[in-house]
């Protein structure tokens, strides 16, 4: 441990500390570089001292380990894909010797990865609006007005959130057989919305509580109606939380896997691409055929990797703000 | 005015509310109900019972031992997870070299660690969990191979064959894709905590080690113990049921050595057709749940810090 500090670095401290904590203080994700001191040590203070070297070293040495064992298994799905079945077994850790890009081909036309990739947009894009609309619509009358049974209610939602689902999915199947929503879109988004909501509503009546209430009983004021107050002035004043959410709930519902595996079996053709993805992976080992395999993974991976690195402080943002709450 | 305002709160719940209320909260009441019977699930005619089903679960050797994975995975998963990405995430905001005018500092790149570290987090459940069960295939997965490769050709395990070691292997699947959510989660709470309180705690001679205790767990155990009841409820209930059916053999298997409650309760229903005998097992999943929710509330609840 090399942070016992020696007496003049401390004096350094000391001396600059007003200006030290103006830069030190919103350092979010970027090191901390701060500016020649106006003191002692001018000439290693660019590139800092070397205290604390031998832990920056440790550090970076642990830090890019787990980058690597991220990285690794995604780059070895990527490589994968391009080569031919006797490759992927006879040399796993290998270049392709060529690029087979018919792997792809196959996996997105034989093997319905395009339909899946389909059928998931469709449910997700149905469940997603109707999640959003619903869930702040009940998520503003909860937080700003008052009614008997308002407590219930939003209890009631919340509460949702730590219940295990698969409890509610044997009597749900049976439910939804009866309804005949198994195995149909409206009913699989039905169902995304329904479990969508509990963190949907906590989540947007807590950001509806922070909204100034004066434009609302402005609007009021002037003539417009609770409905028309929500729709023009309030739903725009939530946005940064709904953008929020929004991702929260669009990478829950294009990850979903329960849900279909348990209501949207019947038929083979409406699998989602989660669903798909296993079936393939089923179906591919009987055939042998892991390069198409290896192709449908990495079909599904590189778009919502490619999504997450253009709106990655969007998507994190999203995505812990239930967390930090 | 007050006719109008009550219309438009029953006009703005009944639709979010009539959708919860028939696909959520019925369910779970009928799920109770149904545990007290002996419904198959085929037909529509069922008899109650009464404590039979839990009396059953007694007596259900394969219960118990799903019952021993879920609790494993609920206690290691979130320590092993939560105790990484602490570990991470201190490096990445006081790892750095300390510098002339800041004590401490975080690593260079750190915003591109972060970003690499979450990539899991975007991937679907069964992406990881095919990913890693191709790197398991004893044959001609890539951890076999880059075992033979550095010359260790004698350790070749079965992986997710062995009963032993199907667990485990499941388990750090799980952790692998977990870890980069708490890294950012908890390097966005430490990055908020003042600078001069790790100024004043080592001009008062304080180790890295002791601040880390002193200053930063306890600054930031609010989130700590928010990520500890997610990673519990995800270790037993959604995310355990995907990976486990995903990668493991059977699935629950070899010798039901990775059967987790959900799982169990799915294959009842679906497999088995004893409606009535799962829903006893997902009550008792319940119960485990609510279990460990009181537990790390009871044990975190201290006194809240404001910085």
């Amino acid at each position: 441990m090399t942070a016992q500090t020696d007496p003049p670095e401390l004096q350094g401290v000391t001396k600059g500390s007003p200006q030290d904590l103006a830069q030190g203080g919103g350092t979010g994700g970027a090191a901390p570089e701060p500016l020649a001191p106006a003191g002692r040590g001018t000439g290693r203070g660019r590139k800092g001292s070397s205290e604390g070297g031998v832990l920056n070293v440790f550090s970076h040495g642990v830090l890019v380990i787990w980058g690597v064992l991220v990285t690794m298994p995604l780059l070895w799905a990527v490589v994968s894909s391009f080569k031919d079945d006797s490759e992927i077994f006879g040399s796993p850790w290998g270049l392709p010797s060529a690029l087979h890009f018919e792997n792809w081909v196959r996996a997105w036309e034989k093997a319905n990865m395009a339909q899946y990739f389909g059928n998931s947009l469709i449910v997700v894009g149905g469940s997603l609006i109707g999640t959003m609309l619903l869930g702040s619509m009940a998520a503003y009358v909860l937080a700003r007005f008052e009614f008997p049974g308002n407590r219930f209610i939003y209890f009631l939602f919340v509460g949702g959130m730590g219940f295990p689902v698969i409890l509610a999915l044997v009597p749900l199947f049976f439910v939804m057989k009866n309804m005949a929503l198994l195995d149909t879109y409206h009913g699989l988004i039905l169902v995304y919305i329904a479990y969508s909501l509990p963190f949907t509503v906590f989540f947007l009546s807590g950001f509806f509580r922070t909204l100034p209430s004066s434009v609302a009983e402005a609007a009021l004021i002037d003539g417009a109606s609770h409905a028309r107050t929500f729709f023009q002035v309030m739903l725009p004043m939530a946005k940064p939380g709904l953008i929020s959410v929004g991702i929260f709930n669009f990478l829950g519902q294009w990850n979903q896997y329960l849900l279909p595996t348990v209501l949207n079996v019947g038929d083979p053709d409406k699998k989602v691409l989660t669903q798909g993805l296993v079936a393939l992976a089923v179906s591919q080992g009987y055939k042998g055929d892991w390069s198409g395999l290896f192709a449908g993974l990495t079909i599904a991976m590189l778009p919502v990797l490619a999504a997450y690195i253009v709106f990655q402080r969007q998507v994190v943002a999203g995505l812990t703000a239930g967390a930090v709450k | 005015m007050q006719h109008g305002k009550y219309r438009f709160i029953a006009g703005f719940l009944i639709l979010p509310l009539a959708i919860y209320a028939v696909f959520v909260i019925s369910p779970f009441v009928q799920a109770i109900y149904y545990s007290f019977t002996d419904w198959t699930g085929l037909s529509s005619d069922f008899g109650m019972v009464g404590f039979d089903n839990y009396a059953r679960l007694f007596q259900d050797g394969v219960f118990w031992s799903a019952v021993g994975n879920s609790v494993t995975l609920l206690l290691l998963l979130p320590v092993v997870t939560i105790s990484l990405a602490l570990f991470f995430a201190f490096m990445l905001n006081v790892g750095g070299r300390r510098t002339k005018k800041a004590v401490i500092g975080g690593v260079r790149g750190s915003g591109t660690y972060k970003i690499l570290y979450f990539f899991p987090q975007v991937l679907s459940v069964p992406i990881v969990a095919l990913l890693f069960q191709f790197a398991y295939n004893p044959e001609s997965g890539a951890i076999n191979s880059a075992l033979s490769a550095v010359g260790l050709d004698a350790i070749q395990p079965d992986w997710l064959g062995d009963p032993q070691l199907a667990l485990w292997c499941v388990m750090a699947a799980m952790v692998w894709a977990n870890v980069g959510f708490y890294v950012v989660l908890f390097s966005a709470g430490m990055s908020s905590i003042p600078k001069d309180f790790y100024e004043a705690a080592l001009l008062d001679g304080a180790g890295r080690a002791n601040t880390f205790f002193r200053i930063t767990l306890p600054l930031l155990w609010d989130t700590v113990q928010t990520g500890w009841i997610y990673m519990g409820i995800l270790a037993l209930d959604v995310s355990a049921f995907a990976f486990v059916q995903i990668m493991s053999v059977g699935p629950g298997g070899p010798d039901y050595s990775t059967e987790v409650l959900p799982l169990y309760v799915y294959q009842k229903t679906f497999r088995d057709g004893q409606a009535g005998y799962a829903t006893a097992i997902g009550v008792s999943l319940l119960i485990v749940t609510l279990i460990f929710a009181a537990v790390v509330m009871r044990l975190g609840r201290r006194e809240r810090l404001e910085f």
